[in-house]
């Protein structure tokens, strides 16, 4: 009975956290604006960290924890780089 | 799936309650992403799976690991301290970087998304122009603000 909850809980966790990603998707290809690209791939980030937790959830699987947090650096960095270059046209002064 | 029998029923209700909730804020953060209409209100939407939906998916993954393995499993909080720290910076740069744009185009502040009934694309030559004008270094001097 408890594998069932959980085993149905992280399917929906799965599915719901591919939409959002598949939302800041359209977002970040659609987004009227250079800022609004930037703001679609961050999400995308989180969405994608959130996703490997739930995925390492389902496997019993320690490791997928180390991708997650690799992927949650990569999305700060990336993230602070865009908005300096949308901000003063250049990364590094 | 072993993993998955060795938690009591209660362990499995709160960590399947979490998992539940943190999913839906996440994607309900992804629908206002996609639905509201002005940058700075799209600001506010993906923060709800930001907070929210971290910290509940990292609760209920430390609860069921700690349960699963006998022993207190704490390395996810590295992850929830770090998003905590990292987040207002990102989006203060970013808003930042939006409203210094938007004073460069003398926008204001209620920029919307073009009607989806249009038929011809009208964002792209605003994209070009305004990657232009962003990426210009001259742009400032024009509209006579000093650049810091």
């Amino acid at each position: 009975m408890t594998a069932e909850i959980l085993r149905f809980a992280l399917g929906y966790a799965q599915i719901a956290l591919i939409l959002a990603l598949a939302l800041a998707c359209w977002r970040m290809l659609r987004g009227p604006r250079a800022q609004d690209r930037v703001l679609g791939l961050d999400t995308m980030y989180i969405n994608a960290m959130l996703l490997f937790l739930v995925i390492g959830m389902v496997n019993g699987n320690v490791f997928f924890f180390e991708g997650a947090l690799v992927i949650a650096v990569l999305g700060f960095v990336t993230t602070v780089c865009a908005a300096k270059f949308l901000m003063r046209g250049e990364v590094i002064e | 799936m072993t993993h998955l029998h060795q938690l009591p029923p209660w362990a499995a209700l709160v960590v399947a309650l979490f998992v539940v909730i943190g999913a839906t804020l996440t994607l309900l953060g992804g629908v206002g992403l996609v639905r509201l209409k002005s940058f700075y209100q799209r600001l506010h939407a993906p923060t709800l799976g930001y907070s929210y939906g971290t910290l509940l998916i990292i609760l209920a993954s430390m609860l069921m690991f700690s349960l699963a393995e006998g022993r207190a499993v704490v390395h996810e909080l590295m992850i929830g301290i770090f998003i905590m720290a990292t987040t207002p910076i990102t989006l203060l740069m970013l808003g930042r970087a939006a409203l210094r744009r938007d004073r460069d185009r003398k926008l204001g502040h209620n920029e919307a998304v073009p009607p989806r009934r249009r038929t011809e694309p009208p964002p792209l030559d605003d994209i070009e122009a305004e990657a232009e004008a962003g990426t210009d270094p001259e742009a400032g001097a024009e509209t006579g603000e000093p650049r810091p």
